[in-house]
């Protein structure tokens, strides 16, 4: 393995992951163009890209899949750089928006959105969608800091899971009274790229430019967190605050990718965990590379969701937590087994 | 251990199961009276005897009378499942529905509904299967050596993510009449319950009650530490093991009958030990399960909505997250 030679996180490693993971998202965003219900090869997605109007009626479709591979890639960034934040800031390798209920509380609040003040377009849901997720996470938080120990992974995971238990017995409270309700409800919770056209992924986009520029900007105060909130406080960091920080970035980008394409578990999670292995742990080396592995793993989700069971489409948050769970369970494994070794060693 | 100790534990279990007996046995009885026709205590006392007039007699007996008792059952079978997981993984937040068991059911009777269109006992044997596929597949990815907590709670976290999205997908590709079907069911409900489904219910709470009282000792070495209760003499994987299978047939016994009601099995347990003072005790937890859902279906049936109320599932999941609030809040005054 050539890789091998060269340390974790050198500049040449990462050129080289960085340089991979391109080829592999021009890949993955050229077959979202390419497959669905009519294909073409790669060659006539390049032609038709390049002047649709030459391609015949290729220009036409792969013109109407620019929208959906669009907003894949912004998703995939942003839900990964999510993770990678959140995992860095709880020092939780579990963190992801999914099991830390964001999703739950952006449900109940599209829900009640929906049934109590009769909302039906998509665009002012997505804001329901935002103060969700933000009003979780902040719940989910300050429930795992409490007790002793503060927020250790297991609260962290379990709190989560029962917070989101909780309002997602609310949400189907709501969804019981009315069957308006629950026909906006079940499609928007299975996730989808193709919800939104262009101009309305504007506002979404700007947000999730905003937490990630919060997020990229953070990564280095959490490397020094990682050392121990005394060592970074010594350091000149300010812990409480850099979390903060932290979680603010990690609500609006969670909550911007739910706003393009509803909840979406599992990306998150399993994106800064492939990464590691390959680039180490630092969050500034990390952190940018998320956003680059993020779109490959939703845009290839997505396009084996078109035709891995026809006639119909499996929606992308299906695909994500199908493919992401059986990947959690090995990680569980891993980190088990690599726990016992270092408690070995010592 | 001091004796008058002890004798005082003793006593104040015995009062906490006398008042929660007696709160069931109230809620029980507005179960029965109220309705579109109201029961006086001596039409209930004449129906339960074998005698009474037609209506109201069949109101009883086919539908106020099956609802107590699934309520009965169902929470002290749930209770008993959470306490036990909880006391095994030392975590109150570790029960059954938490980690995944609950999900198991939930996504072998949505394909069972919408899929292959079954009903009845059918359905039941599905959700059945499923909750038990779901605790066999957790146990068996937390074997092996080492700590087996938290392996076991994150594998089930991770495939009961897994399943949800399976049931959501389901939901968009049927109809929004069976989906608002499937809706009711996943979220759990003791109305609309047939009595044989009971009296199956009944006769596997007896031997795996009996089997959780089997395990309570072993249970309390284990929580004094591996090394400890290895050195006294338990077989500690096995008790493991035991405790996880009981928990998870006690649970999936109940979801089958009344669907997964949410938090059931997280609260009671905890709930119970604040009852009795700090110290746990399993009999207490299952008769507090059995309270809090007959409560939970009388409020459910007659305070929220018209007609029929609302499933009793929704009033015991809201509850649960205030639960879980004062839980944690409680847990810093210890520290």
């Amino acid at each position: 393995m050539s890789l091998g030679a060269r340390p974790r996180g050198s500049a040449g490693r990462v050129t080289l992951v960085a340089a991979a993971l391109l080829v592999l998202l021009a890949l993955a965003a050229g077959a979202s163009l390419a497959v669905g219900a009519r294909a073409y090869s790669l060659e006539q997605v390049w032609r038709a890209l390049l002047d649709p109007t030459a391609a015949g009626d290729a220009g036409v479709v792969v013109r109407s899949r620019l929208p959906r591979t669009l907003n894949g890639a912004l998703v995939g960034a942003a839900l990964a750089l999510c993770g990678a934040l959140m995992q860095a800031a709880t020092r939780n390798p579990l963190a992801d928006a999914g099991l830390l209920g964001l999703n739950a509380g952006s449900a109940l609040a599209v829900v009640t959105g929906i049934g109590v003040f009769g909302l039906g377009a998509v665009s002012p849901l997505s804001w329901f969608a935002l103060a969700g997720a933000a009003v979780a996470a902040i719940l989910v938080h300050a429930i795992a800091a409490r007790g002793a120990g503060g927020a250790t992974p297991l609260k962290l995971a379990l709190a989560g899971a029962a917070l989101g238990a909780g309002l997602a017995s609310v949400t189907q409270a709501v969804l019981l009274r009315g069957q308006d309700e629950l026909e906006a409800f079940r499609f928007w919770q299975v996730g989808s790229l193709a919800a939104r056209e262009p101009g309305q992924v504007l506002v979404p986009g700007l947000v999730l430019a905003l937490g990630a520029g919060l997020a990229l900007f953070c990564s280095p105060a959490l490397d020094r967190l990682a050392l121990g909130d005394d060592v970074a406080a010594s350091l000149g960091t300010h812990p409480a605050r850099v979390r903060g920080l932290a979680l603010a970035a990690a609500v609006l980008l969670a909550g911007a990718a739910t706003t393009i394409a509803g909840p979406i578990a599992f990306v998150g999670l399993v994106v800064p965990h492939a990464l590691r292995p390959l680039v180490g742990n630092r969050q500034g080396v990390l952190a940018p590379l998320t956003l680059l592995a993020g779109p490959v793993l939703v845009l290839a989700a997505d396009t084996i969701g078109r035709v891995v069971a026809p006639p119909g489409e499996v929606p992308v948050g299906v695909m994500t937590a199908l493919a992401g769970a059986p990947v959690f369970l090995v990680l569980i494994r891993l980190t088990g087994r690599g726990a016992r070794r270092r408690e070995a060693l010592a | 251990m001091s004796g008058a100790r002890s004798a005082g534990r003793a006593r104040r279990a015995g009062l906490a199961t006398l008042a929660l007996l007696v709160l069931t046995l109230l809620a029980a009885l507005a179960r029965l009276a109220l309705g579109s026709r109201i029961a006086t205590p001596a039409d209930i006392v004449e129906v339960l005897t074998g005698g009474g007039r037609g209506a109201l007699r069949f109101m009883i007996l086919e539908d106020r009378l099956p609802a107590v008792v699934a309520g009965v059952l169902s929470g002290a079978a749930l209770a008993l499942a959470g306490g036990l997981f909880q006391r095994l993984l030392r975590n109150p937040l570790a029960s059954p529905d938490v980690i995944g068991v609950g999900y198991g059911a939930s996504a072998a009777t949505v394909v069972g509904l919408l899929v292959f269109g079954l009903s009845g006992p059918a359905l039941t044997a599905a959700s059945l299967l499923g909750a038990l596929a779901v605790a066999g597949a957790i146990l068996a990815m937390a074997s092996g050596r080492g700590e087996m907590g938290t392996r076991l709670v994150l594998s089930g976290i991770a495939i009961g993510a897994a399943l949800a999205a399976v049931v959501n997908l389901l939901l968009t590709r049927t109809d929004v009449r069976s989906a608002a079907d499937a809706l009711r069911w996943l979220t759990g409900s003791v109305s609309d319950t047939a009595w044989g489904a009971l009296g199956w219910l009944a006769a596997a709470l007896v031997p795996l009650g009996l089997a959780a009282a089997g395990l309570t000792r072993p249970l309390r070495l284990l929580e004094l530490g591996d090394d400890v209760a290895r050195a006294l003499g338990t077989r500690v994987t096995a008790v493991r093991v035991g405790v996880v299978a009981v928990g998870a047939a006690l649970c999936a016994a109940a979801v089958a009958v009344v669907g997964p009601l949410s938090f059931v099995a997280f609260m009671c347990h905890p709930l119970a030990t604040r009852l009795l003072g700090g110290r746990g005790n399993l009999a207490v937890t299952a008769v507090t399960g059995s309270a809090l859902v007959v409560v939970a279906d009388v409020a459910a049936t007659h305070l929220f909505g018209i007609g029929n109320g609302v499933p009793v599932g929704v009033l015991t999941g809201a509850l649960g997250a205030v639960v879980l609030l004062v839980l944690l809040s409680k847990e810093r005054g210890r520290a």
